[in-house]
């Protein structure tokens, strides 16, 4: 993976930290090989008793994977594992639960069509064969106000926000007596008061004697909320801080091994030229319920709008409807003052539509076929790759496949090369490649970021500025605030299907837009 | 055509004895989707059940021994199906069609090997019915009920058994939860592999008490093929009883009585129209084929449903 290895950012702090208390938890030189990815490389982690500690890292640094050989879901290749001072061997969950470990998983572990109180105490459920709702529904209920967090017992999983999904997994895990919490990226799926609620309740945990690991590539968070960090690198050591003592700049040194890029400030305005202009737009969802009622917008040249929200929310569908993916029910998309809400895909995007869909793995990319034909997905019937529109020309599909990989830098830049092999980095680039390439007028890109790397976000950021300032309008639609924040010239925050209020940039803080994303108007107004 | 020939007791009396073999076959499919594994090898279970039922009844003279022995026949068949389907992670729908034929193939050739051209013995031990003295007398109920055989009510009293178990247990409240979600369930500590395994045995045994009800209750011998697909559309019945065992036997009833309308309605004719007979005997294959295709309701799944479980870090 990484072949240099930087020198290390170890403060002198920690170890002042560390004498004062009794590590909880000491894992020790801990490897883990899949197939030919050493994604563990000799991990050190030390824990004390009672504190918040952050293992923070790029994707791929390792954290997942360290924290579910803790959980006994990967066994190690070797290492050794201290917790309570005693050497311990964890073989699966049911010792690491045996142990007083828990952890609260990034997707979450529940049962959807269970209610809060089975899923509570599924595994352990007590009180014999029989089954007794309520006395599983007291039983939790109790939990609850011992810790207080609220939830409805009797609640259906499946029919409680992702917020309160989050608190059940929490639940689950104090109900086995857990004294060591792992929270796996907890605030992914949250929105910003979502995330104060979680930190409140991280705290009140603390206070009551629990010790918090909390996986994160958030900085923010971890500033906010944490004691001590461990910062891994592609499967590595590479810092433990004291968070009081350190700044966010140096944790991301750390977790990059470089200084981070400032995004070029937008030197230009957009321009006045109207590219898409979206009226009265509505649309069903797959459900067949109301999932866009009655959307108004327009992005013009040069221009990014990026749309906020809280997932499922409209977003996907009204990036589905701009490109034909999805029957608009009512309203109209102009582009150039050309109505296309009736064209199919191949029409719209013969109009200058280019996509970037929210998962590259599914919607993106044929993940079987290499990197030249994923590279001319949808252009394969005109010259010069099909020189009669049927029969394939495999030399310039080659050729143009070559070019591409060097010019979007593809690594390796081969394009024989299996795109399913490829890192989700460089599967986005090869997305880019195609829909970048051809000069569209109009982008709509979904989620561009998710589940990349620091390095590949800076270059999907970039390419998106470029093609801003070769005059595209694009359309960002994004989970990270700080994503949407840092692009966009407006943005629309959408709720319930609905555009709910449109902000500039420069008045749009975080809390104005989570107030907006919660379906506050009034109060952000 | 008279209202007898509808609904008459008659009628009625023959829809449980034709329900019986799909709601077995039902609660087959219906424990073994629960736990996320899907079991097209029911319609094989069940052959193998009757099979055996009958090889065994004829060696022992013993219906218990005679069941015993179909229930193992069919626990085994079922077992190699989850051999593929949770160790080896193979296409189910393969492994089950698979062995549908291998059973199809395996009780017509011992068939022949055992019983030649004569076909089984006819002193064969069957399965007793239970006669119900004080409802005897009672008119209708009595002539539905009063006669029905013990494996009938061995079916309706799965049926509330599996409800309870499936619903109301902590064993059942586990294995819904393999086959909802087998990664959470893991991580809480239930053994996923485990779980599946017996969940596919017991559907196995449950169908192949449904093939032994054929062979022993009803026909009184074997015959090739004589299972007649009833365990595929047992599994439309529980496709229509949404992965319920209440729902299956409301389903099995309909697909019961389809059939036992066709019986009645020989003959019959509506003023001077003949009753199409044939067409209606089609009747269970038809709702079978909407059950299927999900014009029946919106029926879910279990989430995990025919997707083998790969534990993490052995991939």
């Amino acid at each position: 993976m990484i072949g240099a290895r930087p020198e290390r950012a170890r403060t002198t702090g920690a170890t002042a930290v560390g004498t004062e208390r009794v590590p909880l938890l000491e894992m020790r030189g801990i490897r883990k090989r899949f197939g030919d990815l050493q994604a563990l490389d000799g991990v050190d982690l030390v824990v004390n008793e009672g504190e918040i500690h952050a293992l923070v890292g790029e994707n791929g640094a390792g954290k997942t994977t360290l924290m579910n050989v803790l959980y006994g879901l990967y066994h190690p290749d070797s290492g050794t594992i201290r917790y309570r001072e005693r050497d311990v061997r964890i073989t699966g969950p049911r010792d690491a639960i045996a142990l007083g470990i828990g952890m609260i998983h990034q997707h979450f572990m529940l049962v959807p069509p269970l209610t809060v109180a089975e899923n509570v105490v599924l595994g352990d459920e007590r009180g014999g064969p029989v089954l007794d709702d309520r006395a599983i529904e007291e039983r939790v209920r109790g939990l609850e106000e011992r810790f207080a967090i609220a939830v409805e017992p009797g609640a259906r999983v499946e029919d409680i926000p992702l917020g309160l999904q989050q608190r059940v997994e929490i639940l689950k895990v104090l109900y086995r007596g857990s004294e060591l919490l792992i929270f796996d990226e907890p605030t992914a799926v949250l929105t910003p008061q979502e995330v104060d609620e979680l930190f409140a309740i991280v705290r009140t945990l603390r206070e009551e004697g629990k010790t918090l690991i909390l996986i994160t590539h958030k900085l923010r968070e971890v500033m906010a909320v944490t004691d001590r960090i461990t910062v891994l690198r592609g499967g590595r050591n590479a810092g433990e801080l004291v968070t009081k003592q350190t700044t966010p700049a140096e944790i991301a040194r750390a977790m990059v091994g470089r200084e981070m890029k400032q995004l070029k400030a937008r030197a230009t305005p957009p321009r006045t030229e109207v590219i898409l202009d979206v009226r009265g737009l509505e649309a069903l969802s797959d459900r067949g319920s109301p999932a866009l009622r009655g959307i108004d917008f327009e992005i013009r040249s040069g221009e990014i709008l990026g749309i906020a929200g809280v997932g499922g929310n409209g977003q996907s569908e009204l990036a589905q409807c701009l490109l034909g993916l999805r029957k608009v029910a009512a309203g109209t998309i102009r582009i150039g003052g050309i109505d296309i809400s009736r064209d199919d895909p191949k029409r719209t995007r013969a109009r200058g539509v280019a996509y970037v869909p929210e998962d590259r793995r599914i919607e993106g990319l044929v993940l079987a076929f290499t990197v030249a034909d994923d590279f001319i997905l949808g252009k394969q019937d005109r010259p010069p790759y099909a020189a009669n529109g049927i029969v394939l020309d495999p030399a310039a599909i080659l050729k143009a496949g070559g070019r591409l990989a060097v010019e979007y830098d593809v690594r390796p830049p081969n394009p024989r090369a299996i795109v399913a092999n490829l890192s989700g980095g460089n599967q986005q680039k090869v997305v880019l490649g195609r829909e970048l390439s051809e000069r569209p007028k109009l982008i709509v890109v979904s989620q561009p970021t998710r589940g990349l790397d620091i390095a590949a976000t800076e270059y999907v950021h970039e390419r998106l500025l470029e093609q801003r300032g070769q005059g595209a309008a694009i359309l960002l639609v994004s989970s990270e605030l700080d994503e949407i924040r840092a692009l966009s010239d407006r943005i629309a925050v959408m709720f319930e299907g609905r555009i709910v209020a449109v902000l500039d940039a420069a008045s749009a803080t975080e809390e104005r837009l989570g107030l907006l994303m919660a379906g506050h108007t009034e109060a952000a107004a | 055509m008279t209202i007898d020939q509808l609904i008459g007791a008659g009628v009625l009396a023959a829809t449980l004895r034709l329900a019986t073999p799909i709601l077995l076959a039902a609660l087959g499919g219906v424990v073994s989707e629960r736990a996320g594994v899907v079991n097209i090898a029911l319609e094989g279970c069940m052959l193998v059940g009757a099979f055996f039922g009958v090889v065994a009844a004829d060696q022992s003279h013993s219906v218990v021994v005679a069941l015993v022995a179909a229930m193992a026949v069919g626990a085994g068949l079922a077992a190699i199906h989850a051999v593929a389907a949770i160790h080896l992670r193979s296409d189910q729908i393969v492994s089950g069609m698979a062995l549908n034929i291998l059973a199809l193939g395996l009780t017509s050739y011992l068939d022949y090997q055992f019983y030649g051209t004569t076909g089984t013995p006819s002193d064969l031990a069957g399965v007793p019915d239970i006669e119900i003295a004080p409802l005897a007398a009672v008119p209708f109920v009595g002539d539905v009920i009063a006669h029905q055989n013990a494996i009938v009510w061995a079916g309706l009293a799965l049926v509330v058994l599996i409800q309870v178990f499936l619903f109301r247990t902590v064993p059942g409240l586990r294995l819904r939860a393999v086959g909802e979600h087998p990664r959470a369930a893991e991580t809480v500590g239930i053994a996923v592999r485990q779980t599946r395994y017996w969940a596919v045995i017991a559907s196995g045994m449950l169908a192949a008490l449904g093939g032994a009800y054929l062979s022993l209750s009803v026909a009184h011998s074997f015959t090739d093929g004589m299972t007649g697909g009833r365990g595929f559309i047992g599994l439309a019945a529980m496709i229509f009883g949404r992965w319920t065992p209440v729902g299956a036997l409301v389903a099995s009833l309909i697909f019961g009585y389809g059939t036992a309308l066709s019986f009645s309605l020989q003959g019959a004719s509506i003023g001077d129209v003949r009753v199409p007979v044939q067409l209606l005997s089609t009747l269970p294959y038809v709702l079978t084929i909407l059950a299927v295709a999900g014009f029946v309701g919106r029926s879910r799944p279990p989430a995990a449903d025919g997707i083998p479980y790969e534990t993490e870090g052995h991939a």
